[in-house]
């Protein structure tokens, strides 16, 4: 019907751009104030373009140079930081699902489905609910302030093994015959036919938890205490350090900005790579 | 090449006292290089059996041996067999020569051989043009032909076929089936091949094993189980349209059922009176159907030539008189043949 009503198109697409700016423009805010000193943003009403203090405010912001009262932690360092511990929470959570899922879907051993149903519920409860005694046992190891107490307690996931097992479900049976004819054992099934026919699913699910391993604010606040091993979320919000002295602005957008640019390139990067597989019809 | 014995092969599902036989107690010898052919209805236990030969099933009592080895407890890889599935089974992800190549790769063949023999098979099968294609580029008589080729490559003691022409469409299969004769004059392999369908059982097969409900009811050449089935189920299954069992036809003696086949009933000036009840015009013939009322009434199909006749009109009275010596006669309570008229010697 819309297409046939002029006015309806119209009207669809007014909504369409109004939503894309609604979400943009925020964004956009962010990107030229990052541009700007600190004195013209906080002047009202803050200019709409960029200005022209674009490379130094990024240097500043990447080499910890900014001045200003809140923490001077070099982005840079963050941001390797949290690239380590996003891909580790990433990887290890798809390595960990893939073999969970494979054992769920194509063993029998006694208590199979007790398992995957308490593996299941326990994960379904949010880590904040779990923190404490997490902490303290994270704490008991000497995990504190390291890449594996980053990344460990939050390695383990319930829709990435939900998702494979699903996806594992439609496999069909008889390949699985035509692997066990050719010789193949389990492990050798699961490395030639299965992880190469997931490469789809694999791909949207390291999109997800990418994005999910770069955005933890909470845990990584518990568990680091030093300054080096801050990742750059927590380095935003150190930034802001509110009372009276002077806020710079500027390097603060200049580090969302940044913080902004690996998730992104990330989503456009995958996004090829699962179209691509999503178009393939396979037999 | 090999032979293949099966010895009171059962198979149940469940345990104890629940527990379902599906196959009872079936035993058979096939030759080396015999071309067998397993045929039945839908659920009548044949693709199990291949199965339990195969090593995807387990085996519940009895003996499977290839050659001279029993391989009840080997897995279907140590077996030297290959198999070849209904849905062409082929790894998606993988190019036509890697999806050959794949079972060799495994056993540590070295590379040179995987790559002769893949070639040999692929001019064999005349798929040579597409080794770097990917499966979901090729037809599904293509696939079924790199199928086979996975199976030729392994270069097994016996062939094993799922009912690999279930899913092409009528021209396909009756090309592939040829195909599959040529390859079994070529290769000389013993082959197992499982089908419903009992054009391709009457076509392919040197013997048969005719199965219902987990029991072997013959086992013979097609003619052998076309001219002398061994029972009302064999004679009712194979021939299309099916032998006509008539369970009071005159002068057969009490508890006995009268099979004579439709191209064996001639029209006749007197003798049994059918009224036409409907015309099939299939082309070259026709089947017409007509009900012989005798105390039971029973129906009855007859092929007749188109040439020889006028297509008779329905409700029309026609007359047939059987071959005398194309009569066969079944035991109404076992439904076993009989080899006479009257009372079993």
């Amino acid at each position: 019907m819309v297409e046939r009503r002029p006015f309806l198109t119209m009207l669809s697409h007014a909504v369409l751009i109004l939503g894309v700016l609604v979400v943009a423009f925020p964004l956009y805010l962010t990107f030229v104030a990052s541009t700007q000193t600190s004195q013209a943003i906080v002047q009202t009403p803050m200019p709409l373009l960029p200005g022209g203090h674009l490379i130094e405010n990024y240097t500043a912001a990447w080499n910890g140079t900014g001045g200003g009262s809140g923490s001077k932690a070099p982005v840079g360092q963050m941001m390797v930081v949290s690239l380590i511990s996003a891909l580790i929470i990433a990887i290890g959570k798809i390595t960990i699902s893939l073999l969970s899922a494979f054992a769920i879907v194509y063993f029998r051993f006694p208590g199979r489905m007790f398992f995957f149903w308490a593996i299941f519920i326990t994960l379904m409860l949010p880590v904040e609910v779990r923190i404490g005694p997490t902490y303290k046992v994270v704490s008991d190891l000497g995990m504190l302030n390291s890449y594996a107490g980053l990344t460990i307690p939050l390695i383990a996931s319930a829709t990435a093994t939900f998702l494979f097992r699903q996806f594992f479900l439609t496999v069909p049976e008889e390949l699985v015959e035509a692997a066990r004819m050719d010789g193949a054992g389990p492990m050798r099934f699961f490395k030639d036919v299965l992880v190469p026919l997931s490469a789809t699913s694999i791909a949207a699910l390291f999109v997800i938890q990418f994005i999910y391993g770069w955005n933890q604010y909470l845990w990584p606040l518990l568990v680091t205490t030093s300054e080096d091993m801050y990742p750059v979320v927590i380095g935003i919000k150190r930034m802001i350090s509110g009372g009276d002295s002077e806020m710079q602005w500027n390097i603060v957008m200049a580090t969302a900005v940044l913080a902004m640019i690996p998730p992104a390139l990330v989503v456009m990067l995958m996004q090829k790579w699962f179209v691509k597989g999503l178009v393939d019809t396979e037999k | 090449m090999a032979s293949i014995t099966l010895n009171n092969v059962t198979k149940r599902y469940g345990h104890g006292k629940t527990a379902t036989p599906v196959i009872h107690g079936i035993s058979a010898e096939i030759l080396d290089g015999e071309f067998v052919v397993i045929v039945g209805p839908s659920g009548c236990g044949k693709s199990t059996l291949l199965r339990m030969v195969a090593g995807l099933e387990e085996i519940s009592e009895g003996e499977i041996s290839i050659g001279a080895r029993v391989v009840n407890n080997l897995e279907p890889s140590e077996r030297d067999i290959a198999m070849v599935f209904q849905n062409y089974a082929l790894y998606p992800h993988m190019s036509v020569f890697d999806n050959m190549a794949y079972g060799l790769k495994i056993a540590k063949v070295p590379v040179d051989e995987i790559k002769t023999r893949v070639d040999k098979a692929a001019k064999i099968l005349e798929i040579g043009p597409f080794l770097q294609r990917k499966p979901r580029e090729l037809s599904g008589g293509q696939r079924q032909r790199v199928a086979m080729g996975r199976a030729i490559v392994r270069q097994p003691q016996v062939f094993l076929f799922d009912e690999p022409l279930s899913n092409l469409d009528a021209k396909l299969r009756a090309q592939t089936r040829l195909e599959i004769q040529k390859l079994h004059r070529e290769l000389g392999i013993t082959s197992l091949f499982v089908t419903h369908d009992q054009v391709e059982a009457m076509t392919l097969a040197q013997r048969m094993i005719v199965m219902n409900a987990g029991v072997m009811e013959q086992f013979g050449t097609p003619e052998e189980v076309y001219t002398r089935p061994a029972s009302t189920f064999v004679a009712g299954f194979m021939g299309s349209p099916p032998m006509n069992l008539l369970k009071n036809a005159p002068g057969a003696t009490a508890n006995t059922i009268t099979g004579v086949r439709p191209e064996h009933l001639d029209i006749a000036s007197s003798g049994w009176a059918l009224q036409v009840e409907a015309v099939e015009m299939l082309g070259a013939e026709r089947l017409v159907y007509g009900r012989w009322a005798h105390g039971a009434g029973d129906e009855l199909v007859i092929i007749r030539n188109e040439e020889s006749h006028a297509v008779p009109t329905l409700g029309s009275t026609l007359h047939v008189t059987p071959r005398a010596d194309k009569l066969h006669w079944f035991d109404a309570s076992t439904g076993k043949r009989r080899e006479s008229n009257g009372s079993h010697p």
